[in-house]
């Protein structure tokens, strides 16, 4: 009898421990083994199919074609900062032998204009995309909490918005262009016209999905809370601090990730259009050159574009996190 | 009767006459018809009907979140024309702001009512008193979703108390709660009225409830053109028991009136079922009969 027992409690011993290696195994999986497949199988696609595309500028990159890009586009990124440093040194020397000569001697300074690089251009569309989106965010939110809290005020301008917002950025660009190099005249201008024109287009652009998330948001708050404003007596301005903000976060923030996406969006086209620094001009410069790498480099700007629109929108969503006290709705 | 009617002009809340006509596109829905009804200081008055008889919106007009289409409102003989904390509401689901703790949301209350006559200290004593009387200073820092159903209503009904009201309206109050949950909560309230003596107009569905916790009983017909039908005095000695009470004659004999009167004289939910089954009967159907 109790040796019967033993082996029972054993059995079962045992298939509690497969059943702990079958959870890990499915987690391990679920999180790492699955998306690897699924890029391993992308790649594979991948290779096979531009294998046997030919066009005018070669055979279309592969993965590995695009992988050596990469890294080519590093090393030139390394080789134009060694070519500025040196420039700025010979500079150095060249206004301290001058000053040794005449202390009174005006030393001018001058700023290294070699070509922009791939990094250099990232960085660029980071800039403008974070400033046109912010511009944008300045107008948007308290434009939709007041159009949100009255009905007159949305009815008055909902259809402008609706009109304004499937407006696509090629079609503003431009307007703007010509309104910015009318306007925006300077001897010594803050910031370039290029940039302004790009910012003010993303601006344009990433307005609407924010008004109108904010607006709904804001009008459609529970009834319950504006009756518990309505009994305290809030004055206006605690009402929309204490009761409207906190209550519409969750929808501005959607707004604002939605906003986000289309402005990365429309920045690159812009940028494409307008020989304005950034991402959009090197694959423009690049499919204009027509080198035998162009292709390849234009693929890893593809790829490194949808990096940065993903790791931009995982941020959003982890100050999205940390602001909303609605934690439901955030899984993804 | 003729008392009521010669202390009409001294009464502490005096509902005067009310008709309700909301707008529809088929023209004007007459909810509420001369409701009248006059309430003294301290009086614990329960709403009970039917659903749709138009309970809330005698409420919600107390409240000031609606203007009644004629007739008014008068509390301390001032027309009541606005909302205001002096006339409380506690809310059916308990409407706590989600991202406020417990202490917080009754600290919105606090601070918009006392902020020129209390100090920081104070407030925060007044606070926490509140929370103790419905026995919640024991989660004072928690959010919303975080405590139960329950405690959230306490918690709504501190946020009420703490205003001070000169009345406390309470709409269904307990009526999302299961039933042993409910009955705490009665006992909780019936414990805070005995200190507090506030004077309060609670809509309540249940019966029991009703009887256990009132002074009268106001007992609405069915709408539209929804009115009072009948008043009952309910003159129990407080404090009241609910088990000493389930054997008690006069108890006994106040629950069935108000059972007669919604399940005999007010009969909804038949007669909405006696009309259907008369609408079925199609006039093919009648020549076969």
């Amino acid at each position: 009898m109790s040796t019967t027992a033993v082996k029972l409690d054993n059995a079962t011993l045992t298939d509690r421990a497969l059943k702990g290696w079958k959870n890990i195994v499915n987690k391990f999986s679920d999180a790492l083994l699955l998306p690897l497949t699924g890029i391993a199988i992308f790649l594979f696609l991948w290779t096979i199919s531009a294998a046997s595309i030919h066009t005018s500028l070669g055979e279309f990159p592969g993965p590995s074609a695009v992988g050596e890009q990469f890294s080519s586009l590093y090393d030139e990124y390394i080789t134009e900062n060694e070519k500025a440093e040196a420039f700025y040194q010979r500079q150095e020397v060249r206004n301290a032998k001058k000053l040794a000569k005449n202390p009174d001697a005006v030393v001018k300074i001058r700023a290294y204009t070699g070509k922009e690089t791939f990094l250099d251009q990232i960085f660029t569309s980071l800039i403008t995309v974070t400033s046109g989106f912010l511009v944008a965010a300045i107008i948007a939110i308290p434009l939709g909490i007041w159009m949100g809290l009255s009905k007159r005020l949305n009815s008055a301008f909902n259809p402008i918005v609706q009109v304004f917002k499937p407006v696509s950025p090629l079609a503003w660009l431009p307007l703007v262009t010509m309104v910015v190099s009318a306007l925006y005249v300077s001897d010594d201008p803050m910031v370039s016209k290029s940039f302004l024109t790009s910012m003010i287009t993303v601006s344009l652009c990433s307005l609407w999905p924010m008004v109108i998330n904010t607006s709904i948001g804001v009008s459609t708050i529970d009834s319950d809370l504006l009756n518990v404003s309505k009994v305290l007596r809030l004055p206006t301005s605690t009402h929309i601090k204490k009761i409207v903000l906190p209550a519409s976060i969750p929808m501005i923030f959607t707004g604002m990730r939605l906003s986000f996406g289309v402005a990365w969006m429309v920045l690159i086209a812009a940028e494409m259009l307008a020989q304005n620094p950034g991402l959009g001009k090197f694959v423009w410069d690049e499919f204009q050159n027509g080198s035998s790498n162009s292709l390849a480099r234009i693929m890893a700007a593809v790829i490194v574009i949808g990096f940065i629109g993903f790791l931009l929108d995982r941020l959003m969503l982890q100050i999205q996190r940390k602001v909303s006290w609605d934690k439901s709705n955030l899984s993804v | 009767m003729n008392s009521i009617i010669e202390n009409t002009e001294h009464a502490f809340l005096n509902i005067s006459q009310i008709d309700m006509v909301f707008p529809t596109p088929t023209g004007g829905f007459t909810a509420l018809k001369e409701v009248d009804l006059q309430i003294n200081k301290g009086e614990f008055i329960s709403l009970i009907g039917h659903s749709g008889c138009g309970k809330s919106t005698v409420l919600n007009i107390v409240a000031g979140l609606h203007q009644a289409t004629t007739g008014g409102v008068l509390l301390k003989n001032k027309e009541v024309n606005e909302p205001g904390p002096e006339r409380a509401v506690v809310f059916q689901n308990h409407s706590l702001l989600p991202w406020l703790t417990s202490y917080q949301n009754v600290e919105l209350a606090v601070k918009q009512v006392f902020n020129k006559t209390m100090s920081k200290a104070e407030m925060k004593d007044w606070i926490e008193h509140n929370l103790k009387l419905v026995h919640m200073d024991h989660a004072m820092h928690k959010r919303p979703d975080e405590i139960s159903g329950g405690m959230k209503q306490r918690v709504g009904i501190a946020r009420a108390l703490a205003m001070q009201p000169e009345v406390l309206l309470m709409d269904e109050p307990f009526g999302a709660l299961d039933a042993l949950t409910r009955a705490h909560m009665q006992d909780s309230l019936m414990e805070i009225q005995n200190e507090l003596n506030n004077t309060v107009i609670m809509i309540t569905h249940d019966v029991d409830e009703a009887v256990l916790l009132s002074d009268r009983i106001v007992m609405m017909t069915n709408g539209p053109e929804a009115t009072i039908g009948e008043i009952l005095d309910v003159n129990l000695a407080r404090p009241r028991n609910r088990l000493a009470l389930a054997k008690d004659v006069e108890y006994n004999r106040l629950r069935s009136e108000v059972l007669t009167f919604l399940y005999e004289k007010q009969r909804k939910v038949e007669n909405i079922s006696e009309k259907k089954t008369v609408a079925k009967v199609t006039p093919k159907q009648r020549i076969n009969n």
